[in-house]
C-alpha cells in the first residue's frame, strides 16, 4: 500500500502555505489569544479579562458567562444575578449565529491537545479505533445535568477538563494536567477523535446551541471535488462532510448543516481545489438554481451517455 | 445500514457505559467534595453544600480580592474541590475588608449578595485548640491573639485565672466568643507559636450543639418569674438538742441558757489542739 502524503500537502504546492493553513493559523491565534488575554492580568498585571470561560468579565463592563455550566447551577438550584444572565444571554446569541462548536475550535483549551493527538496518530500511522459512538456525548450531556438535580452540586465541574484546563492555565493547574495527558493518548491510542467527536458533552451542550446557526461551510463548487478525501482525512467530525459534498445527485445542497460540523475551516485549508467556503446556512437557497441546473446537466450528460 | 437490533443494542450499550460513568462522577463527588479542615471559604459563602451548587469556578471573587489571599482549588494538590475559592488562615488570613469587594464578584450567589456588613461574617470560628502549648496558659504574658482580633475585646476576651504553679500571679486566658467571631483567620496567623495554638475551623467541626431538650434551670426559673419545683426542704441537721446550725450564717447556734454542757467544743482549734483520740474516747468514759 502506497503511503498516502500528508493531508495538504498538495494544498501547499497550489495554493501556497499560506492559503493552505489561513484558517489553521486564525483558529490558533484566536485560541492562544483568548488565553493570552486572560493571562495578561496575573502575569504582566494588565487586567484587560478577569475569570475564565466559566465567567468572565472584561475592562468591568462586559460580563460573560458559559451557558452549560450556568444551566448546571440553575439545575442545581441557583438564581444568578444581573450580570450572569447578561454574560450568558450575549454568549448564547453569539455561538446561536456563527455556529455553537466554534466555541470546540476557536476557544477550547483541550482542542489543542486533541489536535495534536490527531497529529501523533497520523504521524504514527495508527488506524485502530474503539468504537465509540458519536451520540454518546450527548447521553454524557444528559448526565451532567442530571446530577446536578440529584445532588445539589455541580458535579461535572469537578473533572470537567475544558473548564479544568482553561482554569488551570489561569489559576494554576495542580493535577490537571494528568486529565490532559490522558485525553491526549486516549485519542491517539483508544478512539479517534475519542474525547471531542464522541465523548465531550461541552462540545455536545454547544452543538445543540448552534443547531440552527448561520455561519456555514459551503462546498460551493463541490463539481470540483476530485476526491482526494484530504478534508475527510482532516475532519474532526468527518460524517459532516458527506451530504454536502456527495450529495449534489441526492438533491442534497452543498451546506454543511450538521451542527457537529465546528467551523474550524480546516476543510478550507487543505483542499487543494477551493471547494469549500465559509458561507451561510442560506446559502442552499442562493445557489439552488445553480445546484439544480448541474444536477440537470448531469442527467442529461449521462442520458446522452 | 443498521438494523433494529444494532441500533437497539447500540443505544443500550451507549445508555449502559453512560449511565455506570454518570453514577461514578456522582459517588466520587460525594466523596471528594469534603471540604479539609485548614480550607477557610470566602465571606458570605452559602452552607458548603449549597456552596457546592453555587459556585461556578470562575474566580472572580480570587481577583477582586485585594490582599490575593484567595486561591482556587487544584486537582490533586490541596483536596478542594477543584476549582472553588478558599484561604488558609495561617498564610493569609481574610483581612475583613468593610465593602467585601469579593462578595459583589460573584456572579451566582455563591457568595451571598445579602452580606453587607463584613462583621457578620461566620466564615469559621477561632478555636484555642492546645491549651497546652499556649503560652497564656503556662502563665506567661502573649495575648497576641487578643490584641490583633478585628473585633477586639467581643470576638476573643481574656480570662482571668489564678496560676496555682506560682500562686500569686494570673493567667491571661485567650477565649473565643462564637457570637462575634467572624473566623478570618488573622489570630491564627499571628500566633506566635511554631504551629498555631488558634486555629479558624469551619463552623461545623468548630461548634458543639446542645440537645433541644435542654431546659436551663435557671433561665427557665427566670424567664417564669419564680421556681417552677417545689422548693427544696430545709436540710435537717442531727444534732443534740437545744444546738441548730446554720449553713452560710452564723454556724452553730445555741439555744437556751449558756450554761448548758456542750458536747462538743465551740472552739473549732480544739479538735485540733487535743488528741483526737480524746474526744473519740470522750463518749466511752462512763462505761
Amino acid at each position: 500500500m502506497a503511503i498516502k502524503p500528508r493531508p495538504g500537502k498538495e494544498a501547499v504546492t497550489t495554493k501556497g502555505w499560506l492559503r493552505a493553513n489561513k484558517w489553521l493559523i486564525l483558529r490558533r491565534m484566536s485560541q492562544f489569544g483568548i488565553l493570552g488575554l486572560f493571562l495578561l492580568g496575573p502575569l504582566a498585571g494588565i487586567w484587560i479579562v478577569k475569570g475564565n470561560l466559566a465567567y468572565s468579565m472584561t475592562l468591568d463592563v462586559l460580563p460573560l458567562s458559559d451557558p452549560h455550566i450556568l444551566l448546571q447551577a440553575v439545575l442545581a438550584g441557583v438564581e444568578p444575578h444581573k450580570e450572569a444572565l447578561i454574560g450568558v444571554s450575549i454568549v448564547i446569541v453569539f455561538y446561536m449565529l456563527i455556529g455553537g462548536r466554534v466555541f470546540c475550535s476557536w476557544v477550547c483549551p483541550v482542542n489543542l491537545v486533541t489536535d495534536l493527538s490527531c497529529c501523533v496518530r497520523r504521524m504514527l500511522g495508527i488506524r485502530s479505533s474503539t468504537q465509540l459512538s458519536r451520540s454518546a456525548r450527548y447521553w454524557l450531556l444528559g448526565v451532567t445535568l442530571i446530577l446536578p438535580l440529584i445532588t445539589g452540586a455541580i458535579v461535572w465541574e469537578m473533572f470537567n477538563p475544558v473548564s479544568m484546563a482553561f482554569r488551570g492555565l489561569v489559576f494554576g493547574l495542580g493535577m490537571a494536567w494528568v486529565i490532559l495527558l490522558g485525553i491526549f493518548l486516549f485519542d491517539i491510542f483508544v478512539a479517534k477523535e475519542g474525547w471531542c467527536g464522541r465523548l465531550c458533552p461541552v462540545g455536545a451542550f454547544y452543538s445543540l446551541l448552534g443547531w440552527k446557526s448561520l455561519v456555514r461551510v459551503v462546498a460551493e463548487d463541490r463539481e470540483k471535488c476530485d476526491d482526494c478525501m484530504d478534508c475527510f482525512e482532516v475532519c474532526p467530525e468527518e460524517q459532516v462532510i458527506r451530504p454536502a459534498l456527495k450529495g449534489a445527485a441526492q438533491g442534497i445542497g452543498p451546506v454543511i448543516l450538521s451542527s457537529n460540523c465546528t467551523n474550524c475551516g480546516r476543510c478550507i485549508d487543505v483542499c487543494p481545489e477551493d471547494v469549500f467556503h465559509f458561507g451561510s446556512r442560506f446559502s442552499n437557497q442562493r445557489l439552488n438554481i445553480e445546484t439544480i441546473e448541474s444536477s440537470r446537466k448531469q442527467d442529461s450528460l449521462s442520458d446522452a451517455a | 445500514m443498521v438494523n433494529r437490533r444494532q441500533f437497539i443494542g447500540n443505544v443500550l450499550r451507549t445508555a449502559c457505559g453512560v449511565g455506570l460513568m454518570g453514577l461514578g462522577l456522582g459517588m466520587y463527588s460525594r466523596q471528594a467534595s469534603s471540604l479539609p479542615a485548614m480550607a477557610i471559604r470566602p465571606p458570605g459563602a452559602l452552607p458548603e453544600a449549597e456552596f457546592l451548587g453555587a459556585c461556578i469556578r470562575c474566580g472572580m471573587c480570587v481577583r477582586d480580592c485585594p490582599y490575593d489571599i484567595l486561591k482556587l482549588g487544584q486537582l490533586g494538590s490541596d483536596d478542594v474541590v477543584p476549582g472553588t475559592p478558599y484561604f488558609t488562615a495561617r498564610s493569609g488570613p481574610c483581612e475583613m475588608c468593610e465593602d467585601i469587594p469579593c462578595i459583589p464578584a460573584c456572579p451566582t450567589n455563591a457568595l451571598d449578595h445579602a452580606l453587607t456588613d463584613i462583621n457578620q461574617a461566620r466564615m469559621g470560628l477561632a478555636v484555642v485548640v492546645d491549651q497546652e502549648s499556649c503560652i497564656a496558659f503556662l502563665g506567661l504574658r502573649c495575648e497576641v491573639c487578643f490584641n490583633i482580633c478585628p473585633i477586639r475585646g467581643e470576638a476573643i476576651t481574656l480570662d482571668y485565672q489564678h496560676n496555682t504553679r506560682s500562686g500569686k500571679h494570673a493567667l491571661f486566658i485567650p477565649v473565643v466568643h462564637s457570637d462575634a467571631c467572624t473566623g478570618c483567620g488573622l489570630c491564627e496567623k499571628a500566633c506566635i507559636l511554631d504551629e498555631a495554638a488558634i486555629k479558624v475551623f469551619p463552623m461545623h467541626l468548630a461548634k458543639g450543639e446542645l440537645g433541644g431538650h435542654y431546659r436551663l434551670g435557671w433561665e427557665e426559673k427566670e424567664k417564669a418569674g419564680g421556681a417552677l419545683v417545689t422548693p427544696d426542704a430545709t436540710h435537717q441537721y442531727n444534732l443534740p438538742e437545744g444546738v441548730r446550725y446554720d449553713l452560710q450564717g452564723k454556724g452553730l447556734i445555741l439555744d437556751g441558757s449558756g450554761s448548758a454542757e456542750l458536747p462538743i467544743s465551740s472552739n473549732p482549734l480544739d479538735s485540733l489542739n487535743n488528741n483526737p483520740l480524746d474526744s473519740l474516747n470522750r463518749g466511752r468514759e462512763g462505761q
